[in-house]
């Protein structure tokens, strides 16, 4: 029988138990730590400063298309906002967000383990994202960059005037703290599980941030080498890839999105992660079809590297070459939507209970949809070639990487609060925020899909007149978004200090992450769990759950 | 005296067994990211020499071969003293082992000696793409090209090498200090792990840049 007793609840200590919190304190104890929980937390912290930092920009722009000849900014300051956006939002925001923060949070505690396999390694990898993030903005404060986060060539090695190295260095830095995450999980998910902890009984979450994982490893230093290229092509002039230099540029791209397009599973394989584990918490039901949703994470991040070519539908690719592309594009689409319909089916006859967390998870099925059938549009080498680079194509990935990735963050920060704070949140106003950011999404974003239909050019600081109304709308919802984005932020950090103390399984669910106290201690375990049931297995685990 | 494993024994892992296994695991995928790096600039050079193939031969003939021939044969001895060094550590026989290493970073260093005169003798040609380059061939601009390539990735190897240097300088010094037993000895197992992977990347560079114009002189 699979009984579990892990954690007994002990009879009121007449001390109050030490955790990771408490058990050190000072600065010196937070920069010199090698503690994943606390790493994690020092990747929040991090993450959240550039969030908000690439929010602003968002912001910005948003205000400046509210006239059809723009108000705020001339041109070349228009390029570099939506330039320093990019960059920001993904490097320093979306490709660490879920993996570097719950990821290295939880993912120890979900295996029964201590610690990650190479503590020091983690906090160098922090270490790392800083110095890398820290070079990206004084490339900003020096004037900024204004080649669009793709630094497609000549244009950045050639002819753009801005900061491009400074930027580019910075990028490369922060890959390689991708690099240390990737590693440093794999090589845990391999060696430091709990006994009994066989793969197939691993949490969907592992799967995933596991299939995340290699993507970081594979992909990464393909970026790196390819902006070390841009570097040397645009300090010594010597001909990579500027054509008047003998180069070519369609390489750049192809190298650029080998790793940029297996980049947008790195943000988004880690949000099926966490919506994986709050929908089958919330349902009260083992996640459908484990292994389909397991194996899908992996076909994901494998077809995921054979698809950079739709990126380049119109630059010079041979038809083959396209149609190829095209049908590899639909092929990724069939893992994506088996996980969709095993996330409905586990819903289907669950006992669904709407806190928080799961609403940011339907919240992030329905916008995911969304995103990945618009994807198939954009999969199609006829309507590609009709909406390419257009707002069409910005509205696509922001449903995938704004509507899922950002909202699977704020779902799984919610879901993990209790554990990372050892306070409960105030749900009222959380289910708020979350409802607000819900609706102030799809007013920012989906007006962006019919401006982009009719032809509005993306990363352009003007437009037609009869783009207006669209325009203002979208704007309108930035702002919406923007407050669903600043409330959580405000009542979470309350909640740190004032909250009520949370139990250590609040959402009474299964997880290893729930069976130790609420923060956890230093070594998340008084002891190494055994591990002798499935992944989700309510009905095992029945009594302890007091799930009636 | 400790027990040198337990003082070995870092606080996350249950048993020795288990960190060694997972240290390896650990450099497996590092040196994977490794084949990912250079692969970024295998691939990029290949499709240029597919479409500049005279260019790039020319580019080649230029080459000093024999130069890249003895250093191949230089590195393939580093790699046996290597072996040798890992086979001593497992034996537990500590004296081997500095000697070992010892002639590892000093074949390491004949490389890169060799490497720089190389360099050296490219500037004297004026065939350093960027700062200077002479060619008069109506190809010029691809054979600057397959120069660009050269230095890029036989400086980024060279680069793998004087990091090399440095693990091997500190293993070295872990020896001579004991750290090191028949039990325990996994550090020095992943630096020749790593030392294998940066020649077994010049094998591959010696292919492309040395042989294809080698019959051109």
């Amino acid at each position: 029988m699979a009984t579990v007793t892990l954690f007994e609840p002990q009879s009121a200590p007449a001390q109050p138990r030490l955790n990771y919190l408490t058990e050190k304190t000072g600065l010196m104890s937070w920069l010199f730590t090698t503690d994943h929980k606390r790493i994690g937390l020092l990747y929040v912290f991090s993450i959240t400063f550039f969030f908000f930092f690439g929010g602003f920009f968002a912001l910005l722009m948003r205000l400046h298309l509210l006239l059809p000849q723009g108000w705020l900014f001339g041109h070349e300051t228009y390029n570099k906002l939506f330039t320093m956006h990019g960059i920001i939002m993904v490097w320093f925001f979306l490709i660490p967000s879920i993996p570097n923060t719950l990821g290295n949070f939880v993912l120890p505690m979900m295996i029964g383990a201590k610690d990650l396999a190479f503590p020091k390694l983690n906090l160098l990898s922090w270490y790392i994202f800083m110095l890398g993030g820290m070079t990206t903005l004084y490339a900003l404060v020096r004037g900024g960059v204004d080649t669009g986060w793709t630094f497609y060539t000549p244009f950045s090695t050639s002819y753009s005037t801005s900061f491009v190295i400074t930027a580019a260095v910075g990028i490369l830095i922060a890959g390689f703290s991708s690099i240390l995450t990737g590693l440093n999980f794999i090589a845990t998910v391999h060696r430091m599980r709990a006994p009994g902890l066989t793969w197939f009984r691993l949490p969907i979450f592992i799967w995933s941030t596991y299939a995340t994982s290699l993507i970081l490893v594979l992909a990464t230093p393909v970026l790196a080498i390819t902006l070390a290229m841009i570097g040397i092509e645009r300090i010594f002039q010597v001909g990579i890839f500027d054509p008047a230099l003998g180069g070519d540029p369609v390489l750049f791209q192809h190298m650029f999105w080998f790793y940029s397009h297996p980049a947008v599973y790195i943000m988004v394989l880690p949000a099926m992660a966490v919506v994986s584990e709050i929908i089958p918490t919330f349902s009260r039901k083992p996640i459908f079809g484990y292994k389909a949703v397991a194996f899908s994470s992996m076909a994901i991040a494998i077809l995921g590297f054979l698809v950079w070519g739709h990126h380049m539908f119109v630059a010079g690719e041979s038809a083959y070459a396209a149609m190829t592309f095209s049908f590899l594009s639909y092929m990724v689409a069939i893992p994506s939507a088996i996980k969709v319909f095993n996330w409905t089916a586990t819903m289907y006859r669950g006992s669904v209970q709407l806190d928080t967390p799961m609403l940011y998870a339907i919240g992030f099925v329905a916008l995911f949809t969304i995103g990945g059938m618009t994807g198939l549009f954009l999969a199609a080498l006829g309507i590609d070639v009709h909406v390419t680079d257009t707002y069409f194509v910005i509205a696509h990935f922001h449903y995938i990487m704004v509507g899922g990735t950002v909202m699977a963050f704020l779902g799984g920060v919610h879901y993990w609060w209790p554990k990372i704070s050892g306070k409960m949140y105030p749900e009222f106003l959380a289910k708020l925020s979350a409802l607000t950011v819900f609706l102030g999404f799809n007013l920012t974003f989906f007006p962006q899909f019919i401006l982009g239909y009719m032809g509005m050019p993306r990363r352009y600081a003007a437009y037609p007149p009869e783009f207006q109304v669209l325009n203002v709308l979208s704007t309108a919802g930035a702002s919406i978004l923007g407050v669903g984005y600043v409330v959580p932020l405000i009542y979470l950090m309350w909640a740190w200090k004032y909250g009520e103390s949370a139990p250590d399984n609040p959402w009474r669910t299964t997880g290893l992450e729930w069976k130790t106290p609420s923060p956890p201690p230093k070594h998340n375990f008084e002891e190494t769990p055994v591990v002798t049931w499935k992944a989700y297995d309510f009905e095992a685990q029945k009594e302890e759950l007091h799930l009636g | 005296m400790a027990d040198p494993i337990a003082l070995a024994l870092r606080e996350q892992f249950h048993s020795a067994e288990q960190q060694r296994e997972t240290s390896t695991v650990g450099m497996w995928i590092f040196l994977i990211t490794e084949v990912m790096l250079f692969g970024g600039l295998f691939t990029a050079f290949s499709v240029y020499r597919m479409s500049h193939p005279a260019a790039f031969d020319q580019g080649s003939a230029d080459m000093e071969f024999w130069m890249g021939a003895v250093n191949t044969a230089v590195l393939i001895c580093s790699s046996f003293c290597m072996a040798m060094a890992v086979h001593s550590a497992e034996k537990g026989k500590n004296g081997r082992l500095a000697f070992f290493l010892i002639l590892t970073i000093l074949i390491g260093l004949v490389f890169l000696g060799i490497k720089f005169t190389e360099y050296y003798l490219h500037y004297h040609d004026q065939k350093l793409p960027g700062i200077v380059f002479h060619d008069t061939s109506p190809d010029a601009a691809y054979v600057q090209m397959f120069f660009v390539f050269y230095f890029l990735m036989t400086g980024l190897h060279a680069f793998h090498m004087i990091i090399g240097e440095g693990i091997l300088g500190a293993m070295l010094f872990r020896t001579l200090l004991g750290s090191f037993s028949e039990r325990y000895h996994t550090p020095v197992e992943l630096a020749g792990l790593y030392w294998h992977f940066v020649d077994t990347v010049w094998v591959f560079l010696f292919a492309i840049f040395y042989i294809p114009g080698a019959h051109m002189k």
